[in-house]
Parts: C-alpha cells; structure tokens; sequence
C-alpha cells in the first residue's frame, strides 16, 4: 500500500472530510473528529486522510507580525517625527495605493491600461468643484470623487472594451487625454492654466496646519491599506479565482461558464473609483490643480507601471517592493534629472525581458516565500491520510 | 546510413511527454508508414523530425548528422518536408500563393510549379482562388504540392486522409505513389491500417508514444492479431 | 474659411497620419505586437534629421537618404535583439518593453537636446502655395506629404503582394509554425518587418518634422494618431489606413475651424464615436 496521502479526500467518509475541506481555515479539532469517526466507521483498510485547505503560510504569518508592528510606527509617526518624512510616506503611500490597483487592473484582469491618469485628474477635479462649487467637506468630496469616477468608468469601459490588448491601452489613453483636453476648456475649473482650493476650504479639514498635515498623512496611509486589502479581498473573493481563470485562459475559462466580460468589467470600475479617491486625495494634497498636472500620464501612470513591472507584476507583494525601490532610486538619483526615469525604463525592460514576474516573482520562486497568500493550499493533517492497513 | 533516423527521441510538451525513446529509421528511396491510433504520438515524431518540437541533437540524424536542435526552417532547407495535418493553408494566399511560397525560398530543383499542376490538374483551374475556399481534397493537394515545391528528399505526410471522402483519398495516394517513383522518399503517418500498409514498403506501429511493432509491409509477413495487438494495446 | 478648404486641409493632413500610421499598421499585421514606442521613433527620426541637416549642411530631403536607412537598421536590429525576445503566449512582455522604449527615447532625447521645440526648415516650401479657383488655397508641402502617403501604400501593397517577401509577410501573419515549413526562418522575417515598418516610420517623422514643430515629448500623440487612423480604418487594412487618417484629418480640421484648442479634441472625439458605432472600422478587412 502506499505511503504517499491520497490526492483527493477521504476515502471512507467523503462528507465529514469534504466539510472539512470546504472551511478556508477549518481547525485541527474538526479534523480529528472526522478521522475519529473514520476510526469508528467500517472502513476497512484505509484510515481516511483529512485535510484542510489553508491560505496562510508561515511568512505570511510572520509577516502579518512584522506588518502590525509597521502600522503601529507609521501611525504613531506624527507625534515623534517632523514633516518631511511625513509628506514623503503620504507620497509612498498613495503611489503604493496605485500601483496596487495598477497591478489588478493588469496583472490580473489582464487590463493593461495607459490611462489610469484619466480616474487620477477626474478625482481631483471632483473634489475641487464638489468643494468650491456646492461647499462639500473635502472628506466628504473624497468619497464622492470616488463615485464620481466609477460612473464616469462604466461608459468608458463600454467604449475601450471594443479594443483587444494593446489597443486597448492606446484606448485608454486616448480617453484620458480627451479628458483632459475637455476640462481645458470648461473655464470654471481653471481652463488650461488651473485651479486651487481656497484657503477657506482647506481650513475645513483641520483650522491649524499642523493638525491638517496630521489628518492628511492618516488618510494617506488609511487609503494604502485600505487599497491593497480591497485588492486582496477582491483576489481572494470568487472574483479573484475567475480572474485568475481569465489569466491562465481567457477562452478555456468562458467556456467554462466564467463571465469573462463582466469579471472584467467589475474590476475596471472598483479600480476606477479607487484611483478616483486617490486622484481627489493627491490633489486634495497638493491643493492645485491643472489639466496638464492632473491627467499627467508620467507620474500617474508611467512611474506607476514601472513600480508593478519592476516589482513583479501579477503579484500582491511586487507593488510594495517597486514602490520601495521607485522612491530609493528617485532620492538617489534626484540630481540627474530625468536619468531617474531612463534607468527605470531600461530595468524595466530587462525585467519583463528576463524575469517577467518581477523582482519578487524571482524572491517567490527562489525563496519559496509569500506574504499575501492567494492560492489555496492543501494541508495534509499529521497523523492522517497514511493509509496504513488497520487489519 | 540511413536518410532520416530518430535515437531513443523523447519529446514533451510542455510537461507532458509525448515520446518515450522513439527508434525509427528511413532508408532513401523507400516508402515508410507510420500507424497506430488517435494520441499514440505519430504526429508527434513528424513534427520532431522536422524540429518543429526540438529535441536534444543526437536524437534526430538526417544523413547521420544529429539535427535534433535545429528549427525547423533549417531543416527544410535540408531536405525535409512535411505536410502537416488539418493542411494548415494560408488563408490570406490564394491557391497558386500557397504553392509558390513552398519554394520560394528555397534552391530550385526538380518540382517546379507546371509540375506540380501536372500531377494535380484540378489545382490549375483554381490556382487564382483563396486556399480557402476549396474543397478538402483539393486543399490537401495545395499542401502536398506547397511541400513538393520545396524539392524535398524525404516527405513527411501527417494524415493525409483526414476528414475526405473514400473516392479522395484514392486519387491522393495515386498520385503519392507517382511522387514515390520519381525518387522522393516518404514518410506516411496514417490510421488507415489497410491503406497505409498497401502504400508503404515497411511499417512501424506506435503505441502511447513508444514504437510497438515494426516491419515489412509484404501481405504474406504481416501477422494482423500482432498487429491488433500493437495498435489497440489489447 | 470655407468648407472646401476645410476638407482640402484635413484630407491632405491625413496623408501625414496615414504615414504614421502604416508603420504601427504593418507591424501588428504581420507580428500581431502593438509598437508603443512608434510615437518616439517618430521624433527620433526627426532629431536624427535635424543632426544630419546640421552636420552635413543638407536639405531635410536629402538627409531622408541618410536617416530612411538608418532606421531599416535600427529596425531590424531592434527586432532581432530585442523584441523578438518578448513573442509569446502573453502580451505584456512587448507592450511593456516597448513602453519602456518608449519612456527611454524621450527622456534620452531630453537629455541630449533639451526641451525646446525645434522645426526642420525647408525655405519657401514650407509657405507655398497653389491657387485654385474660388480662392482655395492649398500648401504645396501638404500635398508632397499626401503624395508621399499615397506611394507609400502603393509601394508597401506591391511589396506584399506582388513579391515573395510579401505572400512570407502574409503568411507568417496567418500561420508563423507553417512558414517555418517553407524554409522562412520567422526571427528574420520578423526582423526584416520591423526595419521596413520604421523606413517608412522615420519618413513620417521628418515630413512630420518639416510640416509641424517638434521637441522630445511629442512621441506619445503621434502614437495616438497613429493608432486613431489605424482603428477608424479597420485593423490591418491598407487603403483603410489612408481613410482612417484622412477621417481624423478632417475632424481635427473641422475643431480647428472652431477654434485652435478643439483641433485635437474633436479628433479623438471622432475616433470615439467610430469606435462605439462601427468598432472594426470603416474599412474592416475581409479576410481573416
């Protein structure tokens, strides 16, 4: 007989295991009762196996550890540091924010988009006139923002969904700079030339500046972490496994009863009001606003997408290391003018040349490592599954 | 020397072996049927032997030199044809396209297009339609005729008979046999038991990868039940 | 200005956008790879034009024998060490590596020439005119770029097909495992597309160079009317390519009869409404 578990469930007691097996994080109690009652039950030979399907793994697990301890010091940051690192981490965090949505929109739903910057100005705009126009809380316009850019994203998808693969990001494109063309020319919003939030609104926030920077750097850091566990939610959810399916084959999987078009569509969206969010709260940040600065392809989405491909696109871990290493190259780099950028093409080129998952796409398979677990795994319970002869 | 042999030929797709240490060996002259059934992995060992599945050098010899990494475009230039199976025309060419592609890039020689519409008179009437838009068996024709144009010394056919009527598959292996006087050497991957042992010289028969049984294909040596036997697996 | 010289102007300006286009057109034809950088190598050959002008004290048209060249090499050679690499199941590894030129060629170009807009002069070419009856005028260097356009496709729909370089073109497009049966080797065949396709690129981007002003950052539009002209045409279609241009060309002459600023706008604006009611195109090809 062999050593080796059984591929599949138990043998002798498929419902008991199969509960088993449905839970994402059944306990070993569970288990142990169920390979109990197999002791019990009159299956002869084999001792069924139990099993538990797991996601997390230990440096996941330790990670979590280490991720806490972070969260705790970047939120504790403004009692202890002055303004500078302050503004740099609000920074970090919402370009961290974009590249996780980058990351789904592409890596995942396999929507390579060039013109995320179109959500970014439309945010921003939003907030400016709900602001200024009808006296909106600027943290009230945030949230509306957001809306405001997942209506506007369901006619564009509409639209750019006609376009396959890499005419589909020219067509996104081509979306953002009608965008922003459009807005030049609505004189209430600045025209070409701009527009900035009076001073009477941003005293709204917080009336000293000092509370102000405070709340604004919360928010920064309340976004990335929202975003990236929307992100994994939305991975780990059904959603996520058809998009996976999508990834792996697009035909096979419609075939299989998977929408692909409305999969997709539903992540276009959820990501469009995301960025729309960041786009109000960049702006909200900056407190001006322009066509030009707003629907800025390089720094909204070309740095973006060099973050994700540097990093390991297609994976929730790469945003995080390409945004470490964008803001290390940039300080480093900072007296070279655009140099900055030049390196960051060619590495980019090189990665999707010769790693094509990125520099953590190299870590996971070298190091076996994997902080935001997605996949499913099996666990053989110890003691279990041997399928050791009782007689 | 044999023309085209394959040593111990192992091939993958992806994870998936498709070959396990194939030996075949094809003599000039000489005409070769390969059978067995669906899956068995005849396909497989066309398609290695003209390096459209690499495989390490040794494991492929055309003249005794090993190709067996080469791609596939050298090995045309060498001598090898094949006609792949579902005939895979070009569909953007019309007839006479298709045809002149098969030599256009490659040293004249023998066959020369008025030949080629001299074995297959049909294709001269068609010859300014899109390959598409013929029938079956004159599709087929197109693809033997695009891999006669390359003057090849040994032609590799991939079922041939697939998806055609009887009376077709009659007049295509006539005019095989023609091509088999004029010298070509070829190689007949078929399912068509009765058929391809009629055309051949000799035989080998594969099974889940792996060669089952091989020999002369004279009726008095062949022991069907052996045969069945190395077909089916039974 | 009257409604003629409006048609008269877009459709001559298309002729510009269909030579943009036919680089971007013949690429996705043939490798099935959208060239993000196209826009780039747009003008860098016409900065590779304004440094041959300069050193060698030469017309803009006499240094198309230098820089028409230049680019078939740099074509090939880019295809063959580069993006041959990236052909595969999955789209992201050429259309991230040719983003990625495309970021590169800009910000070099920034670096080496600065951010001032440049123009490749011609003398009194760039203003003549002829003039025909009921006052319409028209540039006699618009019309050389229309005519250029024009010999363009002409030239481009006898290479593939009228010559056995071509029917290896179409093929390899259709079927790349069974042109690799015909002793085409696809890598060079490949090679040879891209050299081509920027041949006729770096002639758009020293037309488009004498006809309008240029810095390093206006790669990214030229892609965008390049693509424009290639969709509203119909993917894959040669005269559809001209058509497309000519579409967008009249367009963005009717918004710059309205006024400067809606020239571009209502250009996009059009290719969006082509896209919504008719998203193959106008001239969508019939064979595929």
């Amino acid at each position: 007989m062999s050593r080796l578990p059984e591929p599949t469930g138990s043998t002798g007691l498929p419902e008991q295991t199969h509960s088993a097996g449905s839970r994402t994080r059944s306990d070993q109690h569970e288990s142990a009762t169920s390979s109990d009652r197999g002791d019990q039950g009159d299956s002869p030979t084999l001792r069924p196996m139990s099993y538990r399907v797991a996601r997390s793994t230990r440096s996941s697990r330790l990670f979590s550890a280490a991720l806490g301890v972070l969260l705790i010091t970047l939120i504790s940051l403004p009692w202890w540091a002055d303004n500078g690192p302050m503004r740099l981490i609000a920074e970090m965090a919402y370009f961290l924010a974009l590249a996780q949505l980058w990351n789904l929109l592409a890596g995942y739903a396999g929507l390579v988009s060039v013109g995320q910057q179109a959500f970014v100005g439309l945010g921003g705009y939003t907030l400016f006139a709900l602001t200024d126009w009808y006296g909106v809380h600027p943290l009230w316009a945030l949230a509306l923002a957001g809306l405001m850019a997942a209506l506007v994203s369901v006619p564009v998808a509409l639209a750019v969904f006609r376009l396959r693969g890499a005419y589909f990001a020219v067509g996104t494109w081509v979306v953002a700079e009608i965008f922003q063309l459009f807005v030049a020319q609505v004189p209430r919003l600045g025209g070409g030339s701009g527009y900035s939030l009076t001073p009477a609104i941003v005293r709204s926030i917080a009336a000293d500046r000092g509370t102000r920077d405070q709340v604004l750097y919360w928010i920064a850091l309340a976004l990335a972490v929202a975003v990236t566990a929307a992100v994994y939610a939305v991975l780990r959810s059904r959603h996520g496994l058809a998009l996976t399916a999508i990834r792996d084959s697009e035909r096979a999987s419609r075939s299989l009863g998977v929408d692909t078009w409305r999969t997709k569509l539903f992540i276009y969206v959820v990501t469009a009001g995301c960025t729309g969010v960041i786009g109000a709260f960049i702006f909200l940040l900056k407190l001006r606003i322009s066509p030009a600065s707003g629907f800025d392809v390089n720094d909204w989405t070309v740095v973006v997408i060099f973050m994700v491909v540097i990093g390991g696109i297609g994976t929730m871990e790469g945003p995080i290391v390409g945004m470490l290493l964008y803001f290390g190259l940039r300080e480093w780099l900072a007296d070279y003018g655009s140099w900055y950028l030049i390196l960051l093409g060619a590495v980019a080129v090189v990665v999707m040349l010769r790693a094509q998952r990125g520099l953590w796409g190299w870590v996971e398979s070298r190091f076996g490592l994997s902080l935001f677990p997605i996949r499913r795994q099996l666990v053989i319970l110890p003691g279990t599954g041997q399928g050791e002869s009782r007689e | 020397m044999s023309l085209l042999s394959t040593h111990g030929l192992c091939a993958h797709y992806g994870d998936f072996q498709a070959l396990f240490g194939v030996d075949v060996y094809i003599e000039r002259g000489e005409t070769v049927a390969v059978i067995g059934a669906n899956g068995a992995g005849k396909s497989t060992l066309l398609r290695a032997m003209i390096g459209l599945l690499p495989s390490a050098p040794a494991m492929v010899r055309l003249d005794g030199e090993p190709v067996g990494n080469l791609p596939a475009h050298d090995l045309v230039r060498r001598g090898v044809a094949l006609v792949p199976e579902g005939r895979r025309l070009f569909r953007s060419l019309s007839v006479e396209e298709n045809l002149r592609l098969g030599g256009d890039f490659l040293a004249p020689g023998a066959w020369t297009l008025p030949r080629v519409y001299e074995l297959f008179p049909r294709l001269a009437e068609r010859r300014d339609s899109p390959a598409t838009l013929l029938s079956g068996g004159e599709q087929q024709m197109v693809a033997i005729g695009r891999a006669l144009l390359s003057n090849p010394r040994v032609l590799l056919c991939d079922e041939l008979s697939l998806g055609l009527a009887p009376i077709i598959v009659r007049e295509i292996y006539a005019r095989l046999a023609t091509v088999a006087a004029s010298g070509t050497t070829l190689v007949i991957v078929e399912q068509d038991i009765s058929r391809a042992l009629e055309s051949a010289d000799r035989f080998y028969c594969m099974q889940k990868g792996r060669v089952s049984l091989a020999g002369a294909c004279g009726t008095v040596t062949v022991d069907r039940a052996a045969l069945t036997q190395a077909y089916f697996g039974l | 200005m009257n409604v003629m010289t409006i048609l008269i102007q877009g459709t001559l300006l298309g002729g510009l956008y269909a030579l943009f286009a036919i680089g971007l057109s013949l690429t996705f034809g043939i490798m099935r790879v959208v060239n993000i950088a196209h826009g780039d190598l747009i003008t860098l050959a016409a900065f590779a034009a304004l440094v041959v002008t300069d050193t060698l004290a030469i017309s803009p048209f006499v240094a198309l024998g230098v820089v028409v060249p230049l680019f078939f090499a740099l074509g090939y050679l880019l295809q063959r060490g580069l993006l041959n690499r990236t052909l595969g199941d999955s789209i992201l590894p050429p259309l991230l590596v040719t983003f990625g030129l495309s970021v590169i060629i800009q910000n070099v170009l920034l670096e080496v020439f600065g951010a001032n807009i440049r123009r490749l002069p011609v003398g009194n070419l760039e203003t003549a005119s002829l003039q025909l009856p009921a006052g319409i005028a028209i540039g006699v260097f618009p019309l050389i770029v229309f005519a250029a356009a024009l010999i363009c496709l002409g030239a481009l729909q006898y290479l593939l097909y009228r010559t056995r370089l071509g029917r290896a073109f179409r093929a390899t497009s259709d079927d790349p495992e069974t042109a690799e049966l015909m002793g085409i080797d696809n890598r060079h065949l490949y090679a040879l597309a891209m050299g081509i396709a920027l041949a006729f690129t770096a002639l758009a981007g020293v037309l488009f160079a004498i006809r309008t002003t240029f810095d390093p950052a206006s790669g990214p539009i030229r892609l965008i009317f390049a693509f424009e002209a290639v969709i509203i045409g119909g993917l894959g279609s040669l005269w559809g390519t001209l058509l497309g241009g000519v579409v967008l060309g009249i367009a963005q002459s009717i918004g710059a009869a309205i006024s400067l600023e809606w020239q571009i706008l209502a250009g996009h604006i059009a290719f969006m409404i082509i896209l919504v009611l008719k998203p193959d195109g106008l001239f969508p090809r019939t064979q595929d």
